[in-house]
């Protein structure tokens, strides 16, 4: 089982506010859940190499550089913006 | 029969022939939406604007007598995760409630170019998370074959809308099954393609390595209408890829495997019979049925629940109150101290339950000391499985299995137990996690529950998936 104080931390990397009660809940959601993966233990699988796409990928770049076009659909992305300054967003303060 | 039973081929056939408008058809659905959208909730938002104009463009072409294409003046449903320029997408989140998509999705403007009439956006399970479109912040769908039951999911809506007849073919998206089991639950097709094969340009993003966008309709060729529009390489999607369909062989040549992990306890017995039944009719057709194996199959489950939210946690990130969407900053209120607590409170108040849980699921497999032991491991089993599907089709060219262990569940029966909520996707699984095309033809019934059959193929094979799937259709009748 893990510990409400691992469900804290995680809740804080995870940039999620949790109540109490919810602590309580996901510590018990997430144990169980953890252990049903307690399945993979079994497997020896040290030579096999990990896949992290199903197809072979490479990277694709493009020139760092605006599409004309894109002008309009900045406008509309501002719109949806909660706060917003001289056509940037703004945020509170970090500190 | 009625306009909002058509099928895309014979609708299309009476637009050609003038026998029908786009606008009359338009406005057939978008009255049977009124009818009925309050008894199963299939949408989210009716677009009636946007669909009557654009039948009426489609209907001047006719009237010009100029050639229009198959989709042209056919109305679809959309679910609510792929964007529509000018149309609100939700996500069925809380925390997308009010935003307006700025752009359209590759698929929706390929279909868009086509004429497609475009009658709405329909429900499904927060950002996709879910196998019964119960999560929805904004309530269940209900299975139009039993409204005591779910529609399954995440796709929920789209199934579900296309098997009241309250459009003529949806558009879904797949990560685990959510494509596939919703349209066996409501006892229609559903076709995930092979990774890569549509672009996931303006779909989101949920687990970006194994979703797709696919259709949901009433019959395989309408199927394979619609993924040949949709499909194809997309310079906004990089893992978007230029491919060459496998040459469809003929249905008599084909070798078909039954993987025998996949007939396992815990499979409802009705629905076992069913799939044994058509493939015992497929031998009498003197199709050739070869039992294969995929010995990694019962570690899918796993791998699947450990990758899909990992991937979850990165692609969530992006709903942080700052950019779009619910924020604590809109609410005005009262002790918003810093940047932190913007973070954390909006996220709190604007993200459902599941979502969270899978945030919270995939920030710990990825999290220092927990990574090797959980995310590597998983990377690794997912080249296992991939690996018996490749050694499995050297010796058959498709493999068929049940879509699910059981027909549509009762509204609530599973909400409340995730783990139970997530071996409902054990059938669905391997085939996001190898990249492979798959779909789910109706099959039979339990009672009044239809029950899907699952064929998988190689990658870009959807042709012979989508050739044996009209045979399968023409010959094996069930219902």
């Amino acid at each position: 089982m893990i510990s409400k104080k691992e469900v804290e931390h995680i809740a804080k990397l995870a940039r999620l506010g949790v109540s109490q009660k919810e602590v309580n809940k996901f510590q018990k959601e997430l144990s169980k859940i953890l252990d049903y993966f307690k399945k993979l233990e079994e497997m020896d699988i040290s030579d096999v190499e990990p896949t992290s796409h199903s197809v072979l990928l490479e990277n694709i770049k493009r020139e760092d550089k605006a599409d004309p076009q894109e002008i309009e659909t900045k406008k509309d992305l501002l719109e949806a913006v909660p706060k917003e300054k001289e056509g940037y967003i703004k945020v509170k303060s970090i500190l | 029969m009625e306009f909002y039973e058509l099928t895309i081929a014979e609708a299309h056939e009476k637009l050609v022939k003038k026998e029908i408008s786009s606008f009359d058809l338009t406005k057939a659905f978008l009255r049977r939406i009124e009818e009925l959208n309050e008894s199963f909730f299939s949408y989210l938002t009716v677009t009636s604007n946007l669909a009557l104009s654009q039948a009426k463009k489609v209907d001047d072409l006719i009237s010009r007598g100029e050639k229009i294409d198959i989709l042209a003046g056919i109305p679809l449903a959309i679910k609510d995760n792929i964007l529509v320029k000018g149309e609100k997408c939700t996500a069925a989140s809380k925390i997308l409630e009010d935003y307006i998509a700025p752009y359209d999705a590759t698929a929706v403007k390929k279909i868009k170019e086509k004429g497609s009439v475009i009658l709405g956006k329909t429900n499904l399970d927060e950002f996709a998370m879910g196998s019964s479109t119960e999560n929805s912040a904004f309530g269940a769908t209900k299975n139009p074959r039993d409204i005591s039951r779910v529609p399954g999911g995440s796709s929920g809506g789209s199934a579900a809308a296309v098997a009241a007849n309250m459009c003529c073919y949806a558009l879904g998206s797949d990560t685990g099954g959510s494509i596939r089991q919703p349209a066996s639950f409501c006892g229609v097709v559903g076709l995930k393609p092979t990774y890569g094969a549509v672009s996931r340009y303006g779909l989101m993003a949920m687990a970006s390595s194994l979703d797709q966008i696919g259709p949901i309709t009433k019959t395989v060729e309408d199927a394979k209408i619609v993924f040949e529009v949709i499909s194809g390489k997309d310079p906004l999607d990089s893992t978007s890829i230029e491919f060459q369909q496998i040459v469809a062989r003929p249905v008599s040549d084909l070798i078909i495997g039954i993987p025998k992990e996949y007939f396992i306890k815990g499979t409802d017995p009705e629905v076992e019979k069913i799939i044994r039944a058509s493939i015992k009719k497929l031998e009498s057709l003197n199709i050739k049925i070869e039992e294969i194996s995929l010995p990694h199959t019962e570690y899918a489950l796993s791998c699947y629940y450990i990758v899909m939210p990992s991937e979850v946690s990165a692609n969530l990130a992006r709903y942080d109150g700052i950019k779009y969407g619910y924020s604590v900053v809109r609410q005005k209120r009262e002790g918003t101290k810093d940047l932190l607590d913007v973070y954390l409170r909006s996220r709190e108040e604007g993200l459902g339950e599941e979502v969270r849980r899978r945030i919270m699921l995939g920030t710990y497999a990825l999290s220092a000391g927990y990574y090797e032991a959980y995310y590597l491991k998983a990377q690794k089993v997912r080249t296992l499985i991939k690996q018996d599907f490749e050694k499995a089709f050297k010796k058959v060219d498709l493999i068929l299995t049940p879509v699910s262990p059981a027909p549509a569940f009762k509204i609530g029966e599973k909400i409340t137990d995730p783990l139970t909520m997530y071996l409902s996707d054990i059938f669905t699984i391997a085939p996001n996690l190898a990249g492979l095309p798959a779909i789910s033809i109706p099959a039979g019934k339990v009672g009044e529950l239809p029950v899907g059959l699952q064929v998988v193929g190689k990658p870009f094979s959807e042709n012979t998936i989508l050739e044996f799937g009209q045979f399968f259709e023409k010959n094996i009748k069930v219902f």
